[in-house]
């Protein structure tokens, strides 16, 4: 019997094909398979008899929006930047997303980087995906050479081992806390809807950060972030990355310096993470990429947090309101405004 | 604004060695349309206030984005004030509001990672006010003052060698 991601597979297969063969799209965003365990490429298919090389599996940690605007403009007739935009209907693009992904395209879609006319989102419910570090983590000290994937447990093989492990003990932490696994848009669904999850408290990893003293707090910043390299692989896997120029490229006025020195890599973190703010949808592609299994989605999804609790807003859910800092409201919290009536008072 | 940084973080390193005479340097970035305008008055009308803050005038507080922030922070500064027109009176409308919006997320990020609350404050300031300003540089100093100085986020060239 099939399991569950090989049904999917076929589906987005066929779908892909269809979409393809009649010209709806000239471009699908998907996956192919990886050249190593567990990974999986992600893969632009243009022509219909390639739509084989697709996958669906529980290792799609990219996020697929992230290639989106680029593949738009590939589609697009060659033009100059000053340039007429060509007249008549552009060609459009196909795109696999989840829950997370497709919130990724409403914000895109907000900060008309995308056409959502030129869009075919391909919905799949998502199941979480899995943490190839978690797996690695269990198999210390020895290679894994393949991973066979049941609906509920992943067979780990080995030169000289085959464990089976439960799938969702090593699925990925935002996975684990996700709430909203169905995408919001969905032009063509792939697989079943999934209904909303519970999660009494989707910030609890948050909240165990933010119960520490501010000393134990500095230590867990400085030490969680003391092994970046600064590669910029959380910036760019990122969708809402997209910048012409990055402000850790800036060289006049240099906001951050570009060594190694524990302050430089400590505020790239910290602004990277506020350039997210009320835009990030916690997908955890910056996580999965980094080669140094830094968490820096503690940051992120510190200011969701604070984004959901001072202007009621999650990314990606409202979209026909303004992002949640390109518009304000009379009665803003002032938490750190400093009155002179409250001076005054101080004062006296 | 690079030059304001720089000034206050060599006088730093010679300063914070002293700590009996320690005096806090807090950057305040005021807008030139109200606080700086407030800055002015309490001038003219000899208001006395700390003389710890160096001002930047910028032209609306919403200008004033995280990396400036976060710059003067690395560069020295014990403290940061970011001051503009009363909501209502930004002479863009607007500008204050989206500070106000930004200004939350930005000072409760920093106490996430560990910088004591009271390193960055906001006030609003207009151009009439020159006792206000006067006396929220007196609460801003204090507060930076019980604070001490400031030790984190601190970029030191000579130990990044």
């Amino acid at each position: 019997m099939p399991t569950i991601n090989e049904k999917l597979t076929e589906e987005i297969r066929t779908q892909a094909k269809a979409l393809l063969a009649d010209g709806t799209v000239a471009a699908v965003i998907g996956y192919s398979r990886g050249s190593l365990p567990m990974t999986v490429k992600p893969t632009v298919v243009r022509a219909s008899e390639d739509c084989g090389k697709l996958v669906w599996n529980s290792f799609c940690v990219l996020n697929l929006a992230n290639y989106l605007p680029e593949v738009l403009k590939s589609v697009e007739p060659p033009r100059g930047p000053r340039d007429p935009k060509p007249e008549g209907p552009l060609a459009k693009v196909a795109v696999l997303a989840t829950g997370c992904w497709s919130r990724n395209i409403v914000v895109q879609t907000q900060e008309h980087q995308v056409d959502r006319d030129r869009v075919v989102v391909l919905g799949v419910a998502s199941r979480g995906m899995v943490s190839r570090r978690k797996v690695e983590e269990q198999f210390a000290g020895r290679e894994i050479l393949a991973v066979e994937e049941f609906d509920h447990d992943l067979v780990i093989k080995g030169a000289d081992f085959e464990e089976k492990i439960n799938r969702w003990s090593v699925v990925r932490d935002n996975c684990q806390t996700c709430t909203r696994p169905d995408p919001v848009l969905v032009d063509v669904r792939i697989g079943e809807p999934a209904s909303e999850r519970k999660n009494p408290n989707p910030f609890q990893q948050v909240d165990k950060i933010e119960e520490k003293s501010s000393d134990e707090r500095w230590a867990w910043f400085t030490s969680e972030f003391s092994t970046c390299i600064r590669c910029y692989a959380c910036r760019n896997a990122c969708p809402l990355c997209y910048c012409p120029t990055c402000f850790v490229d800036d060289a006049k006025p240099q906001w951050v310096g570009k060594s190694l020195d524990a302050v430089d890599t400590g505020l790239f973190h910290l602004l990277r993470a506020y350039h997210c703010a009320g835009r990030c949808t916690d997908c955890g592609a910056c996580e999965s990429v980094c080669p140094m299994g830094i968490n820096m989605r503690m940051l992120t999804k510190k200011l969701n947090k604070d984004v959901l609790n001072l202007y009621g807003m999650e990314a990606g859910m409202q979209p026909a309101s303004p992002l949640p800092l390109t518009t304000y409201a009379t009665d803003d919290p002032q938490k750190f405004i400093v009155t002179e009536a409250k001076a005054v008072k101080e004062g006296e | 604004m690079s030059k304001t940084n720089k000034t206050s973080e060599t006088n730093m390193t010679s300063e914070t060695n002293e700590t009996d005479t320690w005096e806090p340097k807090i950057i305040a970035f005021l807008c030139t349309w109200c606080s700086y305008a407030g800055a002015d008055l309490a001038g003219v009308s000899r208001f006395q206030y700390p003389p710890n803050i160096r001002i930047v005038k910028v032209p609306c507080s919403g200008r004033v984005s995280e990396n400036m922030i976060l710059s003067a922070l690395k560069s020295g500064a014990d403290g940061i004030l970011v001051s503009g027109c009363h909501p209502g009176d930004c002479h863009f409308i607007s500008g204050n509001m989206f500070a106000r919006r930004r200004s939350p997320l930005l000072g409760n990020l920093l106490e996430f990672v560990g910088i004591e609350p009271g390193r960055v404050s906001f006030s609003w300031v207009s151009a009439s006010e020159g006792e206000q300003f006067a006396e929220i540089v007196k609460t801003v100093t204090e507060r930076v003052k019980a604070l001490g100085p400031a030790t984190r986020l601190i970029k030191k060239i000579d130990q990044a060698a």
